[in-house]
């Protein structure tokens, strides 16, 4: 567990919605907190609340119950300290890559040559030097990834919190983007929240891995990933890997299996 | 580093083949029309059309009146692009006046409006206003629904980024959801300028008053088929180029599409 004073605290969340079928509570008393520095990933099958978490932590959704604080200020709204990365593909494609990466620069108000060049600084952290007037047409789907990162990292936030960002990509590439991950956070010392599905990735990068249920999404439990750093996708092949993500899986096999049987059930009664 | 651009070509291709089709097409009728196949009341020899091409400009004072068409649908498509894209703005922000208007609108674009020129006769005179104005009314539907349905359909992931940034209201109107919507306004604003033309076309052959449109009128009264045809051809020559023209200033406005 985390020593020093936390940056991001959650605190008993709850999230209902009112749906056709009654109230569903996709987020359950949910607590936890986030060391400076730490990457912690949060991890459950479809429909355990995972995003709803996200909007509630990046500021974008409200009604809920409990308290997100970042750095003791409760978060009321989308907050400075806090850059998100969607699941979605969010560059603008007006923009060349450049003009992406300093776009939180530009409605900073910085001057131009000044935002470009600290755009360029975060381009070529994410390893697209070289594709600067390039327009994200013309790049990959983990290269527009990348762009949505820099920008992202350009507004120097304290904490990045990021949902399922290499969900669309293929897996070589997602664990060579987790590599890319893995370098940017040990070189900024990034603060991370990574909202995934995915075992391979979460074991992969993260410190903590926090475990959900399925629906209602409560915490079921936290890993602890003594794997050394630096880390890189190379890791993926040792004994020590193989063994936390045989861990996690235990745990969420049986979530995912209710989930499964839910989704079932809900399609019956749809066609009866 | 540049952008990159598509090879020569890519470029020239599609548009040798086009036009390649279009000669084609041509030759196709040159021969159906000599053989008899489609009588030649009706629809001219290509090669006579392009004949009477010199004839009219020398014979016709052609250039004026492309001028006038031009200036007519020019004038209609700014007034068209700015209150259409200004009331589509409106319909998005105020949900109360979408819900109130929405359908109203869509019904005005399948009206005939063209057919309330003693109308607009009234109002404005025997004056290229009349023209204008009915151009304008008749276009506007399209510009203010599709201005509507481009800012409507912004992907909620790019205005997820712009609320991460904290943008104002105003912020996110200006940098996400306007560029977001522009090649489907644009859709809208040519769409508008269509009808607009059509409708400058048609005033001009109903009310007389110059333009293309009356020298249509007045080779197609004295029978003059192949001239009837290259006046045509003009009036598909104000469209290209003013296709050409919106199709530049999108590109410039928004670019890496």
């Amino acid at each position: 567990m985390p020593t020093a004073e936390p940056i991001l605290v959650v605190e008993n969340i709850v999230k209902r919605f009112e749906t056709q079928d009654g109230v569903l509570v996709a987020v359950d008393d949910v607590s936890f907190t986030v060391a400076p520095g730490e990457f912690l990933s949060v991890i459950g099958p479809s429909g355990c609340g995972k995003s709803t978490l996200f909007n509630i932590i990046g500021g974008l959704m409200d009604g809920y119950e409990g308290r997100a604080a970042v750095g003791g200020e409760t978060i009321r709204g989308p907050h400075a300290s806090i850059g998100m990365i969607f699941q979605e593909e969010s560059t603008f494609p007006w923009r060349t890559v450049i003009d992406n990466v300093a776009f939180p620069l530009e409605i900073a108000g910085l001057a131009k040559a000044e935002r470009l060049d600290r755009a360029r600084h975060f381009v070529e952290l994410v390893g697209l030097s070289g594709f600067e007037r390039r327009y994200p047409s013309e790049l990959s789907g983990g290269m527009r990834q990348r762009v949505s990162m820099a920008r992202t990292l350009a507004s120097e936030p304290k904490i990045l919190l990021m949902d399922e960002p290499f969900a669309a990509l293929d897996e070589q590439t997602r664990l060579l983007l987790g590599d890319k991950v893995l370098q940017i956070q040990q070189e900024l010392k990034q603060t991370t929240l990574l909202i995934t599905h995915n075992l391979t990735e979460a074991v992969q990068l993260s410190d903590r891995i926090l475990v959900m249920t399925y629906r209602p999404g409560k915490l079921k439990r936290m890993v602890e990933i003594k794997l050394p750093r630096p880390r890189s996708s190379e890791i993926v092949g040792s004994d020590d890997f193989g063994r936390y993500v045989a861990q996690i899986w235990n745990d969420l096999r049986e979530e995912a299996s209710r989930g499964l049987k839910d989704d079932e059930a809900r399609m019956v009664r749809r066609g009866s | 580093m540049r952008s990159h651009r598509p090879p020569f070509w890519v470029r020239t291709v599609p548009v040798a083949f086009g036009a390649l089709c279009l000669v084609a097409v041509l030759a196709l009728v040159e021969v159906l029309v000599a053989t008899g196949t489609i009588n030649p009341f009706i629809v001219p020899r290509p090669s006579d059309v392009l004949l009477s091409f010199t004839r009219i400009i020398a014979e016709e004072r052609v250039l004026p009146r492309f001028m006038l068409t031009c200036g007519e649908a020019l004038v209609a498509s700014v007034m068209l692009s700015v209150v259409g894209i200004a009331a589509g703005v409106l319909l998005h922000r105020h949900r109360i006046v979408r819900l109130a208007t929405e359908t109203w609108v869509a019904a005005l674009a399948s009206a005939p409006l063209v057919l309330m020129y003693p109308l607009f006769l009234v109002i404005f005179g025997r004056s290229v206003w009349t023209i204008i104005m009915i151009a304008f009314v008749s276009a506007l539907p399209p510009v203010i629904l599709k201005t509507l349905e481009g800012l409507t359909g912004t992907r909620a992931a790019l205005i997820n980024v712009g609320r991460s940034f904290r943008l104002t209201p105003s912020q996110l109107y200006w940098k996400i959801l306007f560029p977001a919507a522009l090649p489907t306004i644009f859709v809208g604003v040519r769409l508008g300028m269509i009808y607009a033309l059509i409708n400058i076309v048609g005033v001009e052959f109903l009310i007389n008053f110059g333009g293309l449109g009356q020298l249509v009128n007045e080779l197609a009264e004295r029978y003059d088929l192949p001239g009837t045809y290259a006046a045509i051809c003009f009036v598909i020559l104000v469209s290209v180029l003013f296709f050409i023209g919106t199709e530049r200033i999108e590109r410039w406005l928004r670019p890496g599409t």
